[in-house]
């Protein structure tokens, strides 16, 4: 396994998918199922990739929970990317901050 | 359709707060980069001969629980299956006379943002509107995860912790908003979770790769959600995400 490969792989194939409808489709997808499958699976994906890892991806589960739920809060409120990217970060400091305080007395 | 040089300006001045946005999310790509055994220069190549948020997490995070060729290949593949339909959309918007060579240049930034500004311009766009637009997108990105590669050494373990998770309050910033407005989405999100849940804690089951887990999920679950809710005519044809 060489990381350099890994990323001419991920590149390569990335381009493709990115290059091949642009260079050779130039009508309009018609067929139903394939435009909903793929209008829906953005999300699904993402959402699949979100959980469970998020809860995993910190040191305690409720610190990844508590950011997943301020996300999805601020998200619903219609806050910019970056704003609500940021404030999942924060939430994640502050309840291991806490919690370590009450565990070893301090903040970190 | 503008001049190319009026072009070029207009995607220079739509791009700047993608290219912000992409720099404070390419640092905790680059962070993780780093943490899953990538060199600074790595991370950097990584970002700049990809730029997808989605599926160098997805790199990452596979090269970090160890992988093989065929499993980043397919996980890319099904990842950023997405930029398929963009491309196809974004297909349309360019003149129909626009020599070859645009369109394989233009399709290297085909980004969910990046898409979305051009689909979201009414008639045919030039490609120097795309190319002004990476001009700053690109190297937000790239600068991003080379300074998030560099610093996360020296950055403390907490804060490096609460900024890996940035990434998931960026996928919750794409998914919440058109789910509150779309019961379908925010049906399909919430099962996609639920099964992905399952996936890891089922016996066996819980033994697939996350790469897999994932490609399984979104296939099943966006070809149910297509058989039982297929887009009306002309929804959502050139919707971003």
């Amino acid at each position: 396994m060489s990381i350099w490969v890994c990323i001419f792989i991920m590149a390569l194939v990335t381009y493709l998918i990115r290059m091949l409808p642009l260079v050779l489709i130039r009508r309009k997808i018609e067929n139903r199922f394939l435009r909903s499958f793929l209008y829906y699976l953005p999300y699904i994906t993402l959402s699949a990739m979100t959980f469970p890892a998020i809860l995993t991806e910190t040191t305690y589960i409720w610190s990844g929970a508590a950011a997943l739920i301020v996300a999805v809060l601020l998200s619903l409120r219609k806050k910019s990317l970056i704003t609500v990217a940021l404030a999942a970060s924060a939430t994640v400091l502050v309840v291991e901050g806490v919690t370590n305080y009450i565990v070893n007395g301090a903040f970190f | 359709m503008l001049s190319r040089k009026n072009a070029f300006i207009k995607g220079l001045h739509d791009g700047i707060p993608i290219g912000l946005g992409y720099f404070a999310v390419a640092i905790a790509i680059g962070i993780a980069a780093h943490r899953a055994g990538m060199s600074i220069v790595q991370a950097g190549v990584m970002s700049f001969t990809n730029v997808t948020s989605a599926g160098e997490a997805a790199a990452v995070g596979l090269l970090a629980a160890g992988t093989t060729y065929l499993e980043m290949a397919l996980t890319q593949l099904v990842i950023n299956i997405r930029y398929l339909l963009m491309s196809c959309a974004l297909s349309q918007k360019f003149p129909a006379d626009m020599p070859l060579i645009h369109r394989f240049c233009v399709s290297f930034g085909v980004t969910d943002e990046i898409f979305a500004i051009t689909a979201a311009k009414t008639g045919a766009v030039s490609p120097f509107y795309c190319y002004g637009a990476f001009a700053v997108a690109i190297p937000g990105w790239t600068i991003g995860t080379l300074v998030g590669a560099w610093v996360g050494s020296i950055l403390p373990t907490a804060v490096v912790t609460a900024l890996g998770v940035s990434l998931y309050g960026m996928f919750a910033a794409i998914v919440v908003p058109p789910a509150k407005e779309n019961h379908v989405i925010a049906g399909s999100a919430l099962a996609a979770m639920a099964m992905s849940f399952l996936l890891t804690v089922l016996p066996v089951l819980k033994n697939l790769s996350s790469g897999f887990r994932i490609i399984i999920v979104t296939v099943l679950v966006s070809a149910a959600a297509a058989f039982f809710f297929p887009l009306k005519d002309e929804d959502g044809k050139e919707r971003s995400t």
